[in-house]
């Protein structure tokens, strides 16, 4: 497990070789806030002191965030012919694995909380809860790691960047869909609803919206542990195949 | 050191490589030569364990890769085709990486293996250039360096000379030569002289199988006063 290191660090430091770090941060914090402030998000209208209006977006924004840089994981090292070299270094498939989902995960973390200046115009402005603050960050970065883990599994399958990227788009879209109210009652009309509860308890956005309301429920964070956990052991299956 | 038997490799219905053994002991170095698609690649990623093989078996001091690849892995060095490296890492980089997953952990003995192989394959002046800058010969010894970091005991390289020029070629064959005493080397390459110059043994593969396994000179006995490519092209046709 020591081996994780190294492969960490030059997955991480790798996104600041070029400048897809750079553009991602950016484009992410530019659409993350301007959403916030847009006519949906309500930013100063609704009058709280929270940053609920920011973070309610989320799950949206992450579902074509996330693929963006997940996509380039495993298909990128298939495309340079460079997990040839990966592969026959003395690591199992499973440090490479973790070392780069937690490279990735490390990434999105960051960008999650450059938003921190959202939060301290909150706090400047009025008396925000920042428990709930604290819940929803958390929240956040988890609903990450398990989109995370989707889009780092759909990379191994390729070595085409854009079959990757799509492929990781359309599985995190079925994960935010299964919770949209339009849908579960065309489920629930279709099937018992027992059983459309069980699928849309599948959602990013059920999961998520107890944490932005400073809920930390077990439930919610074993959700997203296992759906990281599950989308990994995948993954390590799907390069050893 | 290094020890095949009954190696074969499927592409769906296509067999790349159909039933290869052979032996590599320290001190030898193991000339694979074959028309392109012959097999050989494939024979040398089946002893890296990077792809799995449909039967038979391989093993590198004494240890199965299918058993233990890990282990195995520790103890060669292998420069893949083409040599593949992470582009947008300096050369310094890169090699500090490979040294850090290959168990040199301090600075200093990082630092120390890198500065060792910069210096065995020349690679002083442009080690702090990124690798996609680099021209195709010095690709290829980026790979070489990478693949000797460790002073591995024994090592594999696919077409090692591949893109060198003439100088580089024989300070690469004499790099191999000289580190080649406690080593066990396989070596493919489509230059004939090579085999001449430093292979203690040629193994000659065609649509898969062996089918010459001797000494150079040996290899030369076969049609006395013929040159080395019309003996490759009666074996191999
Ligand atoms: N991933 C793959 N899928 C299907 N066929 C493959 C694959 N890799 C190799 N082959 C086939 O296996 C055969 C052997 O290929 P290999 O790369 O081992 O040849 P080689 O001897 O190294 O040739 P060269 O001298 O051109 O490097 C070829 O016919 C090739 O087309
Ligand atoms: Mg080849």
């Amino acid at each position: 497990m020591s081996q994780i290191r190294p492969l960490f660090k030059r997955e991480f430091l790798g996104y600041f070789r070029s400048p897809v770090a750079y553009v991602f941060l950016i484009s992410f914090l530019v659409i993350s806030v301007s959403l916030a402030f847009s006519r949906y998000g309500n930013f100063f209208k609704n009058g709280t002191a929270s940053l609920e209006s920011y973070f309610i977006f989320f799950p949206w924004l992450f579902m074509f965030i996330v693929p963006a840089v997940g996509m380039r994981l495993w298909s990128e090292e298939k495309r340079a012919g460079t997990i040839e070299l990966l592969f026959t270094l003395p690591i199992t498939t499973l440090e490479a694995v973790l070392g780069k989902f937690l490279a990735g995960w490390a990434f999105l973390t960051l960008a999650i909380l450059l938003s921190f200046p959202m939060a301290l115009t909150v706090g400047f402005l009025g008396q925000p809860d920042w428990g709930v603050m604290a819940a929803t960050y958390l929240g956040a970065i988890l609903m990450a790691g398990a989109y995370l883990g989707i889009c780092a599994l759909t990379s191994a399958l390729t070595k085409n960047q854009v079959i990757s990227f799509v492929l990781s788009l359309a599985a995190c879209a079925v994960f935010v869909f299964l919770g949209l109210s339009s849908f579960t009652t065309t489920l629930e009309s279709i099937l018992p609803v027992s059983v459309a509860d069980m699928v849309s308890n599948f959602s990013f956005v059920t999961h998520f919206d107890a944490f932005t309301k400073g809920i930390i429920d077990p439930k919610d964070v074993i959700f997203f542990l296992s759906l990281m956990g599950f989308t990994l052991v995948l993954n390590v299956v799907a390069l050893e195949r | 050191m290094i020890e095949v038997t009954g190696l074969v490799k499927n592409y769906g219905t296509k067999r790349a490589v159909d039933g290869i053994s052979f032996k590599v002991n320290r001190g030898e170095i193991l000339g694979f030569l074959g028309p392109n698609g012959a097999g050989k690649s494939t024979t040398m990623k089946m002893l890296t364990g990077f792809i799995r093989a449909d039967a038979g078996t391989a093993s590198v001091g004494g240890i199965d890769v299918t058993v233990d690849p890990v282990a195995v892995k520790r103890q060669l060095g292998y420069l893949p085709e083409s040599a593949p490296a992470y582009p947008e890492m300096t050369v310094e980089e890169f090699l500090s990486f490979i040294a850090e997953v290959r168990g040199f952990r301090t600075a200093t003995a990082k630092r120390e293996r890198v500065e060792h192989v910069l210096g065995l394959t020349h690679l002083n002046s442009v080690r702090s250039q990124s690798i996609e800058t680099l021209s195709k010969g010095y690709k290829q010894r980026v790979g070489f360096a990478q693949a000797l970091i460790h002073n591995p005991p024994a090592l594999i390289l696919d077409e090692p000379t591949d893109g060198l020029d003439p100088n580089q070629k024989n300070e690469v064959r004499a790099l191999i030569k000289n580190m080649a005493a406690e080593k066990a080397v396989i070596l493919s390459t489509h230059i004939l002289e090579e085999v001449d110059a430093i292979c203690t043994r040629v193994i000659i593969i065609a649509r898969g199988r062996i089918v010459a396994d001797e000494t150079p000179a040996a290899l030369r006995a076969r049609q006395p006063g013929a040159r080395l490519d019309e003996i490759f092209r009666t074996l191999t046709a």
